[in-house]
């Protein structure tokens, strides 16, 4: 477990470092002074200069770099131009919507995939797998953000249960928070559980074409008890390793899926930085998110190689 | 009729009409040929002639539910939605192709060379290929558009890129599995270099490969423009694209709600017609399942 675990925790390192290099590079190639931009045409060209000044923008590139990695770790991650407060507020503030979406979608996707991909497998080609694998098909196929407007023609407009949008904080209690969650959150699981259902469902099919699983159902248990004790332990394998990787899909649906809904959250305030063009903001938002896939990631790999003991030895 | 019908053996196919045979009994694969080939139409018919033209605005005839005269109704500055879906057609369509072309050229060349070179090249390009795992693509789209400027051009590069390093890493497994098969062996053996080895017996052995990949890809692609241009950041107006009819869309929930629908539609329809096909070619193409038939 040693070597393995040096190994990973390296290329975890090195990735993140690689990352910030790419986030900072990219937004520097934007054409154009970011302190003339921010002023605006008709400002005079000291105003200019002495934002250039407090932005730091005069200093070489590379000191600029290290003064945001420096900042990162001291917690300093510098001041929003548009909203001129602090970047880490402003996130964290944004974060206690996200975080709480992501999970919410997150917990949707995966209670929807293993109901529906275990189902299907122990209805092996009867009508309830092929059925339920049509519906996945189409729900690979639907785009997130149709599906939330969707969710909203039904929901909101038709049958007014849900607001159309927004967030009322979670001052005004959590039970409003939530259900102004909901929707997006389902539009968000939605097409991350029809690409997990099917993926349990042919991986637990696999599992029981062992021999193992065979000789099990030899000995007299029973099908479901096959099912729980042996096939889904063995199955789990493949599927934690892809809810990792959704992970890193769900935070990228949270872009499209808060502009959908109106939800200030971290996905939307990146949207709108970009277009103001707040470059300290989305730096530090985009590190995060990218931060967030990296580590999820890793920890789904150690998590695989605790789980099965073959991992480790393979790769070194 | 004789009254004992005798089985006559029919002489074996060639390899091509097989395999027709065997895609056209295959429901996926059909099902999926058959929504590809109605997108394609939908784009090709649009180019000599639409209903009505997707551009003319006819403002006193807003937002009309679909009659005998505007099939799926108009729009909010009265253009006719049926219009705007094939023209929006070609436009994912040419999304599609460029950039699932450019993924594939560069990311097929990258991935044949880290299998024909190994070593630090391999390990390279396979570091910078997983490092993308980092930044989800539709989050680097929506960054590069902002950066360069929103429009389908830079909707294309943007995408583009993000399908190249998927096409190195699925040509280098596929590459390696090959470069192990004992008839390269043999070529080596026999001194023939690496290039030619390359062209002559590991390229032609990852196009199937390469095929079921490139219809999961496109679909991909498609879905990517339109969230793109759902966002404001992709196809500009006045060119129609079906993203940006949802994003129109969603101001008119309450007034037109079938406005919503019929764009949505045709992109889960495209997709799904891709994906449908993707799966019944990799069905087709793997060796086990061909043996079993």
């Amino acid at each position: 477990m040693g070597p393995f675990l040096v190994k990973r925790v390296l290329t975890l390192i090195g990735t993140l470092i690689g990352a910030s290099i790419v986030v900072f590079l990219v937004l520097e190639i934007l054409p154009g002074n970011a302190a003339e931009t921010m002023m605006g045409p008709d400002a005079s060209p000291e105003a200019v200069q002495a934002l250039t000044i407090k932005l730091g923008l005069h200093l070489p590139a590379w000191e600029r770099y290290w003064q945001w990695i420096a900042g990162i770790f001291t917690g300093e991650l510098g001041n929003s131009y548009a909203y001129s407060s602090p970047v880490s507020e402003l996130m964290l503030e944004r974060l206690t919507l996200t975080v709480p979406l992501a999970i919410m979608a997150m917990c949707l996707t995966t209670v929807l995939a293993l109901v529906v991909g275990i189902y299907a497998a122990a209805q092996h080609n009867r009508f309830g797998d092929v059925g339920l694998m049509a519906v996945t098909q189409v729900g690979i196929a639907i785009p997130n953000f149709w599906f939330a407007i969707l969710l909203i023609l039904f929901f909101s407009v038709k049958l007014q249960w849900f607001s159309a949008g927004g967030f009322p904080g979670w001052s005004e209690g959590v039970a409003p928070a939530l259900q102004s969650l909901l929707l997006p959150a389902l539009s968000l699981a939605v097409v991350q559980a029809a690409i997990l259902a099917r993926i349990t469902r042919s991986a637990v099919l696999e599992v029981m074409r062992e021999d193992y699983v065979r000789t099990a159902r030899a000995k007299g248990l029973s099908q479901r008890a096959t099912l729980w004790g042996h096939v889904l332990r063995n199955a789990m394998i493949p599927v934690l390793t892809v809810m990792g990787l959704q992970a890193a899909e769900l935070l990228a649906g949270t872009i499209v899926v808060e502009n959908v809904f109106y939800l200030p959250g971290l996905g939307r305030l990146i949207f709108q930085s970009i277009a103001n063009r707040d470059l300290i903001v989305v730096r530090n938002c985009v590190m995060f998110l990218a931060t967030m896939v990296v580590v999820v990631n890793f920890f789904v790999d150690v998590l695989y190689a605790v789980i099965d003991p073959r991992v480790k030895a393979s790769d070194i | 009729m004789s009254s004992t019908p005798i089985a006559t053996p029919v002489a074996a196919s060639s390899g091509s009409e097989h395999f027709l045979r065997r895609a056209l009994r295959h429901r996926s694969f059909v099902l999926g040929g058959i929504l590809t080939a109605l997108l394609v139409f939908a784009a090709a018919l649009s180019l000599v002639w639409t209903p009505w033209s997707p551009y003319e605005m006819n403002l006193p005839g807003k937002l009309q539910s679909p009659s005998a005269a505007h099939w799926l109704g108009t729009d909010v500055f009265g253009r006719d939605v049926a219009s705007l879906l094939l023209v929006g057609a070609r436009n994912s369509i040419l999304v599609g192709v460029i950039a699932v072309s450019i993924g594939l050229f560069i990311g097929t060349a990258l991935g044949l060379i880290a299998a024909a070179r190994r070593g630090w090249v391999e390990e390279l390009i396979m570091r910078l290929s997983d490092f993308t795992f980092a930044f989800p693509a539709i989050l680097s789209a929506i960054m590069m558009t902002a950066v360069f400027g929103a429009g389908i051009v830079n909707a294309i590069i943007a995408i583009g890129i993000f399908n190249i390093p998927t096409f190195a890493r699925i040509t280098r497994a596929s590459a390696n599995a090959i470069w192990s098969r004992e008839f390269v062996l043999a070529a080596r053996a026999c001194g023939k270099g690496p290039w030619s080895i390359t062209f002559d017996h590991v390229l032609p052995n990852v196009m199937s490969v390469l095929t079921v990949q490139i219809t999961i890809r496109f679909a991909i692609a498609i879905l990517a423009e339109a969230a793109l241009s759902y966002l404001g950041l992709g196809t500009q107006p006045p060119e129609p694209s079906w993203g940006r009819m949802l994003a129109e869309a969603q101001t008119l929930l309450f007034q037109a709600p079938q406005l919503a629908v019929f764009p949505g539609v045709t992109i889960a329809l495209a997709v799904l017609g891709l994906n449908l096909m993707g799966d019944g070619l990799r069905d087709l193409m793997d060796p086990r399942l061909a043996r079993k038939r």
